[in-house]
């Protein structure tokens, strides 16, 4: 692994600052030295329902532009449930989302693609008889305005179109170091691989915010380092916002600017990896409690 | 072959040769890179800007006449650039093995005391940053990849964009100074500093001039009629003596074209798509690529594992003879034009060897079985014998006098002779200057006369005249009953089966030999998949019963085929294990050229050494491992011991 993990970790080590931060409502630095500006999504008071059961409830929480922020909970805390409502999958029937400082109405999930937010999926969602490339491509698909002739004849306008267009998938293919598996079909590929590529196809999108739903879920010790990496890497380079669900705690603790608690729908915490750590009730949530 | 008198234009340096390439053949392509996705390529007048750019560059950060200038990562144009460009300003490029670790490297920098470091990428600087405290000589750093490297401290960082873009920008006085600098580069100056594996004790710092790279890269290239149009596929480290010759010498001298892969794992594909004229690899790497071929021969359809079976066995017997020009019977030759159309050629293509006109193999003894069947192809696969202090070649195999267990006749003016104790010496314009500030090792290796010793055993065969070697020389030793004991002569053979990667044998100085095995996970986990062999880890399925059968009827092979030698048959082996752990040069236990360090394999493993002669059935141990991160941890096993029955000299006579 190039950037060790373990620097961040030691210096998150110091919990002063980061009680500062907490309270920021714009801009911070963090321990690492890097400015997070301000907030580019905001969660206000939402309540998901489905019939009678209650995912998320009154769960209010904001994102700032270019920090990694984690949502973490024991099973069925409603992560994933508050990742589709981010991504416009699903509406709440309580609460607001605010989107780069406007309210954001109603949205159909590519509408909200458009508007720049990206994701991967927890089982994992490619075009298995396809390609690498290919399946990098399709990120690309909402920045292609040739229309479906155009692409099909693939002359003039339409494959300068596509070089170009190509050519921004080269450079995160060589980004995420998965050069040897261009050209072959990603059903046939590890998981780790086919992990990998799916990031490549979100960040193909060039979004604004990159939502991660538990990337490094079934993998290996090596895998999960070059994966964190990869995440760091992202962030650093691009200056990509990232949310990212994760049951990993080390990897969490060790990546996050700041974490979200859930547990049954309800937020339990919100603060910096060190709080979260010492928060009595993320605590009794996850070792449980004596009643 | 460019016509030029050595010499006597001032062609005595490579930044020399680069400039009349960059004249004479302008626009032919010197270096080509894969990068994202598509061949990038420069041209000999492209690449001598380049490089003069940089050199100015490095002028410009104070990079001077004798200063070391490291160069660490993988095959990259750049990287190239960077060493002529070093030598252009007078400098000496060091370039080191990139899987090296930090403090394999600490030695090096501080050794050469290089004030200088050329780096590929974020893991490169991160290295050396690592160590940079101990390193007193240590000013700048010049990194290509700037990836991850945004908010790293550039005091003492440079990009490589930058250094160039500097250059660009260089006054005309030191425009001026930089052509005086060239002129200045004869053949006594030094050329690189190369430094050696080390199969024992610290690394030696190999000190080769302009007269040793060039003469060296003329001889060579005429031996094997080399021209510019070559195409070759750099993709062994730069910080070996090969490489060194064949990117950096022969393609200068003759002006062909230096092909990079775009990463280390997409190699197999660039070299398809290259399809190389001049080739070189390790056995080691046209045994992997036997063994994957054989292994999806086996999951073909029947058809065509049919097809391939049949005029596999008619190469076996005549493609050998038809490369070699010698009598085939016309029927032969038309079956064989058959095979090439139906086998062979795709065959061929598919491994990247379509257009391969001189292949070479060195560094280790390779299986007869596996260089037969690359020549049976129509593969021209030829042996060299050769070592860094000699700048590549002593001996090589001539076109249509090859053969599989030497190493040829002597390279041009390369002067051989043998010792009375077996040792191989020679004398040649490409023997190196010194080891770097270790004139003791200098004197034993390089006599005044400038005969220097090879430290291998070996000696010429009567009938063809081609050296034949045996082992290193101090590797050759006795068994208690005053037998010869050549550890390597009976672990090549053992390794020349697919299912055993590496082979360390014991028994100087004992009464009998024992051996460690390793086996090899593609081949051997293959086999398992086929025969429902469950297993979940590579030390399960090296302890498992029936894996251990397998190699135990290789190993009696191996003693029967020893047997048969005299005077070598005293090292057949008696016990073996199958051991739990990969050997792996992050634990030590091989160089980095991944040849065996039997000595310390030996003081590592001692308990299983001990168990192995004092005929315990089993034996219990703890290693200590080094993962790839540098994190260490430790694996516990308990291995089985296999007696296996010895051949006796007299039983196997009979039998033949």
């Amino acid at each position: 692994m190039r950037r060790s993990r373990g620097n961040r970790v030691n210096e998150h080590g110091s919990g002063i600052e980061g009680e500062q931060v907490k309270d920021t409502a714009t801009n911070y630095v963090t321990e690492d030295g890097r400015t997070i500006g301000g907030v580019i999504m905001e969660m206000k008071n939402i309540t998901l329902r489905f019939g009678g059961v209650v995912a998320i409830k009154d769960a209010s929480f904001d994102i700032h532009e270019g920090e990694i922020r984690a949502i973490i909970g024991p099973n069925g805390a409603g992560k994933s449930s508050m990742l589709n409502v981010i991504n416009g999958f699903y509406h709440p029937q309580e609460g607001e989302v605010w989107f780069r400082g406007e309210k954001r109405p109603s949205m159909k999930p590519y509408e909200i693609a458009e508007q720049g937010i990206a994701r991967t999926f927890q089982n994992i969602a490619l075009f298995h008889g396809m390609t690498t490339v290919e399946n990098v491509m399709t990120g690309r698909q909402l920045m292609m305005k040739k229309n479906f002739f155009w692409q099909m004849l693939r002359v003039g306008p339409a494959l300068d179109e596509e070089v170009k267009h190509r050519r921004k998938c080269e450079e995160i293919i060589d980004f995420l170091e998965i050069q040897a598996i261009r050209k072959t079909p990603v059903g046939s590929l590890p998981y780790g691989l086919q992990k990998r590529v799916e990031l490549a196809r979100a960040l193909a999108m060039e979004p604004k915010l990159l939502l991660l739903d538990e990337p490094m879920a079934g993998m290996n010790v090596e895998e999960k380092e070059d994966m964190s990496r990869f995440i760091l890497d992202v962030n650093d380079q691009y200056g990509t916002t990232i949310a990212l669900i994760e049951h990993d705690m080390s990897v969490v603790m060790d990546l996050a600017d700041r974490v979200v608690v859930l547990d049954y729908g309800k937020m339990l915490a919100d603060g910096t990896p060190d709080e979260v750590q010492r928060n009595q009730a993320v605590i009794d949530a996850y070792l449980g409690v004596e009643h | 072959m460019l016509e030029s008198s050595i010499g006597g234009d001032g062609l005595q340096s490579i930044p020399a040769l680069l400039r009349r390439n960059a004249k004479s053949i302008a626009n032919a392509p010197a270096y080509r890179e894969k990068e994202l996705g598509i061949w990038q390529s420069w041209t000999w007048s492209e690449a001598e800007k380049e490089v003069t750019d940089l050199a100015l560059g490095f002028m410009n950060l104070g990079v001077g006449p004798g200063d070391f200038v490291a160069v660490i990562g993988r095959n990259r144009p750049y990287l190239y650039w960077a060493m002529i460009a070093a030598q252009m300003v007078g400098a000496i490029p060091v370039p080191l093995y990139q899987d090296a670790v930090a403090e394999e490297m600490t030695y090096v920098l501080s050794h050469c005391g290089a004030r200088f470091v050329v780096a590929g990428d974020q893991e490169q600087v991160d290295k050396v940053l690592e160590i940079q405290s101990e390193l007193e000589s240590f000013e700048h750093m010049i990194y290509l990849d700037p990836r991850g490297m945004r908010k790293y401290d550039h005091s003492r960082l440079h990009a490589y964009n930058d250094v160039q873009e500097q250059g660009r920008a260089a006054s005309d006085k030191a425009k001026a100074e930089l052509d005086s600098s060239i002129s200045a580069l004869t053949y006594d100056k030094i050329c690189v500093m190369l430094y050696t594996s080390g199969t024992t004790g610290k690394p030696k710092g190999v000190v080769l001039s302009n007269r040793n790279i060039i003469e060296t890269a003329k001889a060579s290239s005429e031996f094997d009629k080399l021209g510019k149009d070559e195409e070759v596929l750099a993709y062994l480290p730069m910080a070996w003596v090969g490489d060194f010759i064949f990117s950096m010498g022969q393609a200068a001298w003759t002006g062909f074209c230096v092909n990079c892969p775009e990463s280390a794992q997409t190699m197999a594909m660039d070299l398809r798509e290259i399809g190389p004229s001049y080739y070189f690899a390790p056995p080691r790497v046209f045994e992997s690529q036997l063994t994957t071929v054989m292994i999806r021969m086996e999951d073909a359809g029947r058809v065509k594992k049919a097809l391939f079976d049949y005029f596999m066995a008619h190469a076996a017997k005549y493609g050998s003879a038809i490369l070699d020009g010698k009598d085939v019977g016309i029927w032969e030759r038309i079956k064989y034009s058959l095979g090439e159309i139906f086998m062979y050629g795709p065959l061929k293509n598919t491994l990247g060897f379509s257009n391969v006109r001189v292949g070479y193999t060195a560094g280790e003894a390779i299986g007869p079985e596996i260089f037969d069947f690359y020549r049976s192809l129509g593969i021209n696969l030829k042996q060299l014998y050769g070592q860094t202090e000699a700048s590549v070649f002593i001996t090589q195999q001539p076109d249509g006098e090859v053969q599989s267990d030497t190493v040829g006749v002597p390279s041009p003016s390369v002067e051989v002779k043998i010792a009375d104790n077996g040792e191989v010496y020679y004398r040649s314009p490409g023997t190196f200057v010194e080891y770097y500030k270790n004139p003791e090792s200098t004197a034993e290796t390089k006599d005044p006369e400038g005969w220097v010793a090879t430290g291998d055993a070996g000696f010429f065969e009567e009938s063809t005249g081609h050296l034949r070697i045996i082992d290193r020389a101090k590797d050759v030793g006795k068994l208690a009953d005053g037998s010869m004991f050549a550890p390597k002569y009976v672990e090549n053979k053992l390794k020349f089966y697919p299912n055993i990667l590496e082979a360390v044998l014991f028994g100087a100085d004992k009464d009998r030999c024992v051996a460690f095995i390793n086996i090899d996970l593609n081949a051997v986990g293959n086999w398992a998949e086929r025969n429902n062999i469950a297993y979940s880890s590579y030390q399960e399925l090296a302890g498992h019963p029936k894996v251990l059968t397998a190699i135990q009827v290789h190993v009696e092979e191996v003693n029967q085929s020893v047997a048969r030698d005299k005077m070598l048959s005293g090292c057949q082996i008696h016990r073996f294990l199958v051991l739990h752990k990969e050997l792996d040069a992050d634990d030590g236990e091989l160089t980095r050229t991944r040849k065996v360090r039997r000595k310390i394999i030996g003081e590592k493993f001692e308990d299983l050494v001990t168990a192995l002669y004092d005929g315990s059935k089993s034996v219990y141990t703890e290693t200590e491992v080094t993962y790839e991160d540098g994190g260490k941890g430790k694996i516990t096993a308990t291995l089985e011991i296999c007696d296996v029955p010895v051949a006796t000299g007299s039983t196997s006579m009979a039998a033949e």
